[in-house]
């Protein structure tokens, strides 16, 4: 039961920050823009997230700090795409390559240097409840973020008036435009908002994963959010199907070779993405086609006609 | 964005010092695997070259590409340097064997220097340290403090180093406590901060209790620290990050090698060779033994001082195999050779060795 609770527990950190950059970018993507540069803001995030815990003090403050980072970078390829109307594809990639390479940079005076964690925000009564409690109210504010943020998310895109209007833009957004709605504004918001998610994943790794700053510590996670989404078929609820499987299975991997029964590494370094992948597709098959396919939109600027 | 910076800055440079037709400085040009900010292997290399630049001072002008993949990347990085007229470039991975010698016939003219490979020529030396010496002494610190007689191993690619690194550390584990036992994870990376933070939580609830790496982050040893566990740091000293972990660290001190090399091609009489250094000659160093008691210190000191002064060879014959067969003459050291193409186990590891 103790090592069952310690894997759980385990996964848990290793889900979060996929899950967080996943459900922003899904946002972003429903809104049918392709922001490729996830990897670059989460590694911001981190940087940003870690020296001003360092030098405040005060994790939390890092923690803002990590949001406004990744939105602040997501707010320079908001500019880019919506208002130069630049390649979405290109910018992504360009935003990826600037975020690892300046957070390189602001991250040398942080390099070696012990770091403060983000306090886990345990619920006195429930913490106590058998095996679960210390899984589910024993957790961090990030994660509890993170479960909201699912919610909240699905909530809204598909449950309210204002999700309409985001997935009408990503769908079709001529269409929305005529109908009288801002497509570049709420674009905008969109992008800042999956840049504040990515920004919030790369804080979970310098402030509560392995609280820490070195250079390039995402080591590709942006990228694994941003195929999560797309298996995920843009649902919210399935990118945290997605991004939990990943964690158990990575972890399951290295418990599987810590118990020594000779099953070669490489394999089972590769299951996560198989069995992701396996997974996700077979959800989304078992759904009506229009609900599993891409925004129409997605990735094309938006030129309105006057 | 440093290294775009850096080789333009060294482009440049390289331009006026040939317009002008002044005498050119020395040249020396490093790649890293990671980046140089990782706090681990890569970083240890760099502050080398960081000590070449305060040694040789007008002599020298240095320049680095970190974060260079290791596969078809690695030659464009080294092509890259060599047109550039580096004069000596040092490619510190592994994994760069194959582009260093591929680059080094292109540029017969220059020089090159492969860290922890086994392939050499006229214009490209081999360099390594004898990582395994450290790892013997602190196989017998884990043994040593170890309640559960289980460390947990974390590691990053079935290369002869690693495996020299878990042989040399169960052996010296073995000699405290035969029925000493090490659950190994392969991570299958260098440096993911996040993947070597789970492998240890995973062989922590495995009932591990203490927590070694082969791998170049902080985050084991840091959850190390959290559980109240202990470890073993690597590359760098660590101990900032676990007070109460760390025992010691396996610090490489590549700094001397490095001036001793570049001052060589300065004076020319740079020479190829094979170079396989260790805790004698200041290569490998052991940072201070932490939280440990006084007697284990002492013996690991002991150690350590018996393998620095020859009378001790980790890789002393006959040693059992996994398979059971029987290598190396009673009291002679395995050859080099055979060290530096180590494909096999000792008796006693549980693992089975990637393919």
């Amino acid at each position: 039961m103790d090592i069952l609770q310690a894997l759980i527990l385990t996964v848990i950190t290793a889900a979060t920050p996929l899950l967080l950059a996943g459900v922003g970018e899904a946002v972003v993507e429903r809104a049918g823009v392709l922001n490729l540069g996830v990897e670059g803001m989460m590694v911001m995030g981190a940087v940003s997230g870690f020296g001003a815990a360092y030098v405040t003090g005060s994790p939390y403050l890092g923690v803002v700090a990590s949001i406004l980072a990744g939105t602040g970078l997501a707010l320079l390829f908001a500019i880019l795409t919506q208002t130069f109307l630049a390649n979405q594809v290109a910018s992504g990639l360009a935003l990826t390559l600037l975020g690892l390479g300046l957070s390189g940079l602001i991250g040398e005076a942080f390099v070696g240097l012990p770091g403060t964690k983000v306090e886990k925000l345990v619920f006195p009564a429930l913490s106590d409840i058998p095996f679960i409690g210390r899984i589910l109210f024993a957790q961090d504010l990030i994660v509890y973020l993170s479960f909201l943020l699912t919610a909240v998310v699905s909530y809204v895109l598909f449950r309210t008036r204002l999700g309409l209007v985001v997935r009408a833009i990503g769908n079709n957004h001529d269409s929305a435009h005529a109908l009288g709605y801002g497509v570049i504004a709420i674009r905008y918001l969109c992008i800042l908002f999956g840049g504040a998610c990515a920004g919030l994943a790369g804080g979970y790794l310098s402030l509560a994963y392995t609280p820490q700053w070195i250079e390039n510590m995402t080591a590709g996670r942006g990228w694994i959010a941003l195929a999560l989404v797309v298996f995920a078929s843009w649902l919210p609820w399935r990118v945290a199907v997605g991004a939990y499987l990943f964690g158990a299975v990575t972890i399951l991997g290295f418990f599987v070779q810590g118990m020594g029964w000779g099953i070669p590494s490489q394999f089972l370094s590769s299951l996560p993405y198989i069995v992701t992948i396996i997974a996700l597709v077979i959800i989304s098959a078992s759904r009506t086609i229009s609900r599993a396919a891409a925004p129409a939109c997605l990735g094309r600027s938006f030129v309105p006609d006057r | 964005m440093k290294k775009f910076l850096s080789i333009a800055a060294a482009a440049a440079l390289a331009v006026a010092l040939s317009a002008s037709g002044a005498a050119a400085k020395v040249k020396a040009c490093w790649i890293y695997v990671g980046p140089v900010g990782d706090f681990g292997y890569s970083y240890q290399h760099d502050q080398g070259r960081l000590e070449v630049e305060k040694a040789l001072g007008d002599q020298v002008e240095t320049a680095f590409v970190e974060n260079v993949p290791e596969g078809p990347d690695t030659e464009r990085a080294l092509e890259r340097l060599a047109r550039e007229g580096c004069n000596i470039t040092f490619a510190t991975s592994f994994g760069f064997m194959d582009a260093a010698v591929k680059v080094a016939k292109k540029f017969p003219d220059l020089k090159f220097e492969h860290a922890t490979g086994y392939k050499s020529a006229e214009n490209l030396a081999i360099y390594n340290a004898r990582f395994y010496e450290g790892r013997y002494v602190i196989g017998q610190i884990a043994a040593k403090l170890s309640k559960t007689g289980v460390a947990g191993y974390i590691v990053s690619f079935p290369i002869p180093e690693v495996v020299m690194g878990i042989n040399a550390f169960m052996l010296g584990a073995q000699t405290v406590n035969p029925d000493f036992k090490i659950k190994i994870i392969w991570v299958n990376s260098w440096y993911d901060p996040g993947k070597e933070a789970d492998a240890a939580k995973v062989l922590f609830s495995q009932g591990a209790d203490i927590i070694v790496q082969h791998t170049d982050s902080t985050a084991p040893l840091q959850v190390a620290q959290e559980q109240g566990k202990l470890g073993f740091g690597q590359s760098s000293d660590m101990i900032k990050f676990a007070p109460k972990s760390q025992l010691t660290a396996i610090v490489d001190d590549w700094g001397p090698y490095y001036v001793r090399r570049v001052k060589e091609v300065i004076d020319g009489t740079w020479k190829t060779q094979s170079t396989w250094e260790g805790m004698k000659e200041g290569l490998v160093v052991l940072s201070p033994f932490t939280n440990m008691p006084d007697d284990v210190a002492k013996m690991a000191a002991e150690t350590a001082e018996k393998i620095k002064s020859g009378e001790l060879h980790p890789f002393t014959g006959p040693i059992t195999r996994q398979d059971g067969t029987v290598v190396g003459e009673a009291g002679k050291p395995l050859p080099d050779t055979d060290l530096l193409s180590m494909n096999w186990y000792v008796k006693g590891v549980d693992d089975k060795l990637p393919q």
